[in-house]
């Protein structure tokens, strides 16, 4: 093998999680106190040692680009190959590719020019671990054409309803994709196979009127390809809805998963200079998480907090979610509530959502 | 190069003996503080937060870590095209090979390094403090003054002037003598050891200063008095706020205390002020319901079980259930296991500090801060 070329398509993830995808894509919403959900699947990338990897946005990519800029905290700011952020911008008149093809089809220098010839193909929905050299030695070992990712869980929750499932045979070979809501195989938008047949299998969707890569070339598989199923036995998070978002963020508070997600492998993100988080007499934080530059003087409970948050005395924060940079004045009481970026809290305000459906506040607004 | 007004020197080769063990195999500019920093953090944020992009590094003892912790420079802005930061180790050359003899001769032997940006002036630093300061305004002092050398100052009472290099001066603050630790101070105006030089002034000094076998080559005891000796204008520039030095254990873990004041004379959460790091990039710390996190500062890529008060976690440290930290510091990495009680100690980086065990505990103000090595 000569090296991975990343692809991450965003095309099919849609803007489910209310207030915070209002001004952003779904990739790009704040979890665990200071990452972005597109930084797992790029630090996912850095350590499985790919190099060149395209990203396919359509709409809401402005903070995406902010987050990313030229890729250096994954290692991507390159003199050859690195992150390319390639937006729906293409003028082809002759052109007659449809759907996520089109992406891949405007952008077939991408391809071309990267020196990789295993495709990784991945998207942002799901936050796991993946490890793509393992993968890979996986789908040598087997001999397929397609390997795709799959977690079996244990417990099925309602995230898990649009997810595919893949059925395998005890070979691990797949024989069905479907979307039967009471089948454990979560498929984790995760496949790779070598560029040269990708690049094929692209050029026969177009030429057949198609429209969707996965659907038309893995999941009905009209060319009998051989695909494996590889079961990927780690963390796995699917985002993509508001109470998925809070149930998962919650999930973290207990140390098994966040030393899964966090302790080998450190996730990357982009660098802030804020100072270590500050306790102050009297704080009383217990089982949450805190980024640095916090300035804590209340008390926070069974809480996600941001970088830069302030929780001054009296205030009381609990079963919440507190974006970067929100002040919680003193008196306040927040209960079951997500607040989204820069959001001030006055004197003595109290806010309770539901246990199931927290509360939500858009971004930059006083209460 | 093309031209920079204004070229700073950093003077990284210190070994900090009285640091102990912490400088082992670590340069002083590269000792932590402050919950995720190094020293060196401070003079280099200034630098950027002063539009100063030039900074030539001079280290000397174990500099292994700290050139690969300043890298290309990138986390202060001095990744430039232009200018940017330098780091200078004494090198061969073809008249023989030595070490940097004293702070003078280091710069004397970079004067090719600074004459190719061809500075007005030249701002010599150490890396041996905690302080914020906007060196952009010494230079305007330095420049309305017409100053050949610039010496900042801060006021220190007549019992502390007996451990600094003092400066006297008329009522002006127009320099007339320099006393090195003196027996019986005459001043108050202690050196803060930052000095902007007219370049060509400083130049014309290296070079007699460097012809004196006898001379020790030290700014303080040999470099200032020479000019002083011919009369040149030196002028002490009063700065205000916050400004330790961090050369022993003591004073270490006193200027880490100080930052954990709720409205601490040095705020590092200042935004128009930041102190610039090559950050660990960890997790958002993990607070256990068991953990109490008190008048404390803590990192990220913590897990805390146990009790914080008074105290100052850098990044990855892990606090058992049961344990209680009082009036310390934990360097980075380290493990402390449960039911542990540590009190007015340092305890280096990547330390494993077994369950049960006792630290300080019943010292007082009179004792020694306890440092945690591996050699101890």
């Amino acid at each position: 093998m000569k090296g991975f070329v990343g692809v991450i398509n965003l095309d099919h993830e849609l803007d489910q999680l209310k207030e915070l995808t209002y001004f952003r894509c779904g990739a790009a919403v704040p979890f665990a106190g200071r990452y972005r959900l597109i930084d797992f699947a790029l630090s996912n990338m850095m350590y499985g040692g790919v190099g060149d990897i395209a990203l396919f946005v359509r709409r809401k990519y402005r903070s995406l680009m902010d987050h990313l800029g030229e890729g250096r905290p994954w290692d991507l700011d390159r003199k050859r190959g690195g992150l390319f952020i390639l937006p729906p911008d293409w003028h082809d008149p002759t052109d007659t590719s449809l759907g996520d093809l089109q992406h891949i089809h405007n952008n077939m220098d991408f391809f071309h020019r990267s020196t990789g010839d295993v495709v990784v193909h991945t998207g942002t929905q799901h936050v796991n671990k993946v490890d793509y050299k393992d993968v890979y030695a996986y789908h040598l070992e087997k001999g397929a054409d397609i390997t795709v990712v799959y977690k079996k869980v244990d417990e099925l929750r309602p995230e898990h309803g649009a997810c595919r499932r893949v059925e395998v045979d005890e070979h691990g070979f797949v024989t069905d994709i479907h979307q039967d809501r009471s089948h454990t195989n979560i498929y984790v938008e995760t496949f790779i196979m070598s560029k040269e047949l990708y690049l094929e299998q692209v050029n026969y969707c177009i030429a057949h009127g198609k429209s969707y890569f996965f659907r038309d070339v893995i999941q009905s598989n009209p060319n009998r390809l051989k695909i494996a199923g590889y079961e990927y036995k780690g963390y796995n998070a699917v985002i993509n809805s508001v109470e998925s978002y809070y149930r998962n963020s919650m999930d973290l508070l207990c140390p098994d998963n966040y030393q899964q997600l966090f302790r080998e492998n450190p996730v990357q993100t982009k660098i802030k200079y804020e100072a270590p988080a500050k306790y102050l007499e009297g704080a009383k934080v217990s089982n949450s998480l805190v980024a640095n530059g916090c300035v804590l003087g209340g008390e926070v409970e069974n809480s996600i907090l941001f970088r830069g948050v302030k929780v001054e005395k009296g205030a009381r924060v609990v079963n919440s979610i507190i974006l970067q940079k929100c002040t919680i004045e003193a008196g306040a009481v927040l209960e079951n509530v997500i607040l989204d970026k820069d959001v001030q809290i006055s004197h003595n305000r109290t806010l309770i959502g539901d246990n199931k459906h927290p509360y939500v506040t858009a971004k930059s607004t006083s209460l | 190069m093309s031209k920079k007004e204004v070229v700073a020197m950093l003077l990284a080769g210190g070994q900090g003996k009285r640091l102990k063990d912490l400088t082992r195999a670590l340069a002083k500019p590269a000792v932590f503080f402050g919950g995720t920093y190094r020293i060196i953090d401070f003079p280099l944020s200034n630098c950027a937060n002063s539009r100063i992009d030039t900074v030539g590094v001079l280290t000397q003892y174990e500099p292994t870590v700290l050139h690969a912790y300043i890298g290309v420079g990138n986390d202060w802005d001095m990744d430039r095209k232009n200018g940017g930061v330098f780091v200078l180790p004494p090198h061969e050359r073809q008249e023989g090979s030595s070490w940097y003899q004293g702070t003078a001769d280091a710069i004397y032997r970079n004067l090719k390094f600074i004459e190719s940006f061809d500075p007005e002036h030249v701002l010599i630093l150490s890396g041996d403090h905690i302080y914020k300061m906007d060196y952009q305004k010494m230079v305007d002092y330095h420049k309305e003054k017409n100053a050949d050398c610039t010496i900042s100052v801060v006021n220190v009472t007549l019992e502390e002037a007996s451990r600094f290099g003092m400066l006297n001066t008329d009522d002006n603050l127009k320099i007339y003598e320099f006393d090195e630790k003196p027996a019986q101070p005459k001043s108050t105006l202690a050196s803060m050891g930052v000095y902007l030089f007219k370049w060509d002034v400083l130049k014309s000094y290296l070079i007699k200063d460097e012809d004196n076998p006898a001379s020790s080559y030290d700014f303080g005891k040999d470099l200032i008095p020479l000019l002083l000796n011919d009369d040149k204008v030196l002028y002490a520039y009063p700065f205000e706020g916050y400004w330790r030095d961090v050369g022993t254990i003591q004073s270490l873990w006193e200027a880490n205390m100080d930052m954990l004041s709720e409205d601490p004379l040095l705020d590092l959460n200042d935004p128009s002020w930041r102190i610039f790091t090559r950050s660990p990039n960890q997790p958002a710390a993990y607070i256990a319901p068991s953990a109490i996190v008190q008048n404390s500062i803590v990192n990220e890529g913590c897990m805390v079980h146990g009790k914080v008060d008074h105290s100052v976690l850098f990044f990855n440290v892990e606090v058992g259930e049961g344990s209680e930290i009082t009036d310390s510091v934990i360097m980075p990495g380290a493990k402390i296991g449960k039911n542990v009680r540590i009190h007015r100690a340092i305890v280096n980086e990547g330390m494993v500090i077994e369950d049960g065990a006792q630290i300080g505990v019943g010292h007082t103000e009179k004792d020694e801060i306890m440092l945690v090595t591996s050699e101890s």
